[in-house]
């Protein structure tokens, strides 16, 4: 088992299961009810030319979310297979 | 009324991209009402259909991934069924569209939906492309576990639309769950793993197509070079491909005014008709090319799924004046004409950043203000050259293109930390699967734009064409009889009503170094900007069609009292801030009113930029002076 990150903190290209999210109110709630629920697979796709925001794969869908709602989401990298 | 009169009424509920436009239009034809919800914003759309005899009629409620509102449109759907907005009754019936390719997250919705207790079909869009990735759900299961009808549909070809009518006339016989799905969180996540346990039996891949282009879209460089490459397509769209309809549409007017007045004799009928009321049309219709042209490359964009992905690559510069990668196209239109531009913001999808966007649009340089520039830099910059073929001329205009631009950005920053301070928006935005849009959908997004801007927009337009040719007209006064007849109409609009104002304005607009004819011109620059370079053509008598005359008159014209020249180097510096800053054009303020549901909002800009418009001018003026 890794330690829990921060999503907006995620490698590129790397996958990670969402531990959950710890935003208040009903941003949390939404970012929930886009997929990101405990045990979720998530990875990081891409990254805009800027650096950010980034675009997550979750739940079939791509989204993306710049750095200030990333960093909501707590996340535990899956490990990299040997 | 009787009972069988009344039309059954259908929500039409589901997330952004989940084909719900299209099954809209599938079921309803193009007939689509537009308007909006009593108080608030937020479009409506409503179609009619009839099936078996029965008429439906079919809402199309705001694109929404949860009824947990965090958005106004969001809250308009929960109101809407629950009943809560007076005079909107609550749907007999509704349909949920889900994207098959991302049932996970569709059935959050479903589930928020069936606890509202009105009937509910689940409407599964894009199972074409579910197949095509791999994937497979059983409609039966997912029917059975979920209690009510479910139904695969491929909306642009009509696959399953059938099916789907028949079910509509009859809401209240539609299966109804036996369970509601629990409401806890942590009930709903294992409800929800369970259901898809059972009905999904494949999981669709990433799309090949999607994962094909967006290593193109959306790499580092190439994704800039390509969105650079759009929005100069953008900007050539309505800033030089849409100029020769509008030259044709100007021409016809010019044509159909000529017309009318060599049947009629001249006099009051004629002018009216030719100045007022066609002219006035023809200030409605002259922005119909830039319209369909700019909406319909936004909307193919859109539909295809490259809006998102531009905004995507910019959002990081918008977000620094806090607004969101999609207020971009918009602020581009907008140095074409803040018309298209503002209208261009509803693809905001926040709706405070939306109103930002709008009200500064009409900084943005708009060709109208060109016409305005040219003549004062033709009559007073010098031709000096600067740096090899670059002029003084040139680099003055380039300042004011520049000068509208940094204070659109400047007003964007400060009316999100004033005015419109309010919770930061979440900012998250889904990046659909690429798609090819039905031509179908396209042209009705288009021409809802349009024909909403030529109703409502429109309709403001040509009224206040009316009462400017009126001011401007009346009271008819006559000149003593020496007058030459060149002279004739300068003096019939110095007594004009608009003349009358242009005087009685002067002591207000001394202060910035005009006087009460380029107050006149101002006046009648409400109609478009560029109109106060014709006007000040007809105070000066000059002979219309001859910029240099005109140039000629406005360089030599004294003031009658000292004697002194009215245009002096501070006055010109003045009149080309005011022309960046205020809001002169009554398009616009019908747009925004438009846009806006309200008169609060056009009533802010014009007051924000004349405050603006006077402040910089007279600053101007003062320091143009100190230095001159």
């Amino acid at each position: 088992m890794t330690a829990p990150i921060l999503l907006s903190d995620l490698p590129l290209g790397t996958s990670a299961a969402v531990v959950g999210v710890e935003i208040e109110g009903p941003v949390g709630r939404r970012l929930r009810d886009l997929g990101f629920r405990p045990h979720a697979r998530v990875v990081c796709r891409r990254r805009a030319p800027l650096g950010d925001p980034r675009v997550y794969e979750i739940a079939g869908s791509q989204i993306c979310l710049r750095r200030r709602e990333a960093s909501g989401v707590r996340v535990r990298p899956t490990p990299v297979a040997m | 009324m009787s009972e069988a009169a009344l039309p059954i009424r259908l929500g039409l509920v589901g997330s952004p991209n989940s084909g719900k436009t299209t099954l809209f239009n599938a079921l309803t034809g193009l007939r689509a009402k537009v308007g909006n919800y009593p108080g608030v914003t937020v479009e409506r759309r409503e179609g009619e259909a009839v099936v078996g005899g029965r008429r439906l009629r079919v809402i199309d409620l705001p694109g929404t991934y949860s009824l947990d509102p965090v958005s106004p449109d969001e809250a308009v759907v929960r109101r809407v069924l629950q009943g809560d907005i007076a005079g909107v009754a609550p749907p007999d019936g509704l349909i949920v569209t889900a994207d098959a390719c991302t049932l996970e997250r569709s059935l959050v919705l479903v589930a928020q939906v069936l606890q509202l207790g009105i009937p509910t079909c689940l409407v599964l869009t894009m199972t074409d492309e579910l197949r095509a990735r791999g994937g497979e759900i059983d409609e039966r299961l997912l029917a059975d576990a979920l209690g009510i009808p479910v139904i695969g549909v491929v909306g642009h070809r009509g696959i399953g639309i059938g099916r789907l009518k028949t079910l509509l006339p009859e809401p209240s016989a539609w299966d109804r769950p036996v369970l509601l799905p629990p409401t806890d969180e942590d009930e709903r996540n294992a409800w929800l793993a369970s259901v898809l346990d059972r009905v999904l039996l494949h999981r669709p891949g990433r799309s090949t197509r999607t994962e094909a282009v967006d290593r193109i879209v959306l790499h580092p460089v190439l994704g800039t070079l390509l969105f650079a490459t759009v929005m100069v397509f953008f900007f050539q769209l309505i800033f030089a491909w849409a100029t020769p309809a509008m030259d044709a549409i100007s021409g016809a007017v010019t044509s159909l005014g000529g017309v009318v007045r060599s049947t009629l004799p001249p006099g009051l009928l004629a002018d009216f008709l030719a100045d007022g009321m066609i002219a006035g049309v023809g200030a409605v219709v002259i922005f119909l090319p830039q319209i369909l042209l700019l909406f319909t490359m936004l909307y193919v964009l859109e539909d295809i799924g490259y809006m998102a992905r531009a905004a995507f690559v910019v959002d990081r510069v918008m977000g620094r004046i806090g607004l969101e990668g999609r207020a971009f196209v918009a602020l581009l239109s907008s140095y074409a004409c803040a018309v298209p531009g503002i209208m261009a913001a509803r693809t905001v999808p926040s709706p405070r950043q939306r109103l930002v966007t709008i009200l500064v649009a009409p900084l943005m340089t708009c060709s109208a203000r060109l016409p305005v520039y040219a003549l004062l830099i033709a009559a007073f910059v010098p031709a000096t050259p600067v740096l090899g073929p670059i002029g003084l001329q040139g680099l003055t205009l380039l300042g004011l293109y520049l000068l509208g631009a940094g204070s659109a950005l400047v007003a964007a920053g400060v009316l999100n930390r004033t005015v419109l301070r309010g919770e930061a928006m979440p900012f998250y935005m889904e990046l659909p699967p690429y798609r090819v849009p039905p031509v179908r959908l396209v042209v009705s997004q288009v021409w809802g734009a349009a024909s909403a801007f030529l109703r409502r927009a429109g309709t403001i337009i040509l009224t206040a064409s009316v009462v400017l040719w009126t001011l401007l007209t009346f009271p008819q006064a006559d000149p003593p009889p020496d007058t030459p007849p060149e002279a004739t109409a300068a003096y019939r609009l110095k007594h004009s009503a608009a003349g009358t104002l242009g005087h009685a304005i002067e002591p207000l607009i001394a202060p910035l170094g005009f006087d009460w004819k380029i107050g006149v011109g101002l006046i009648a620059s409400m109609a478009a900007r560029e109109v106060i370079v014709s006007t000040l053509a007809q105070i000066y008598a000059a002979e219309q069609d001859d910029d240099v005359s005109l140039r000629e008159a406005i360089r030599t014209d004294r003031r009658p009292d000292t004697g002194e020249l009215v245009f002096t180097p501070p006055t010109v510096a003045s009149l080309l801030v005011f022309f960046v800053f205020a809001l002169q054009c009554m398009s616009t303020l019908a747009t925004i009113r438009r846009e806006t549901n309200s008169w609060r909002w056009p009533a802010f800009a014009f007051g924000y930029l004349l405050v603006l418009a006077y402040t910089a001018s007279f600053v101007t003026h003062r320091v143009v002076d100190a230095f001159a």
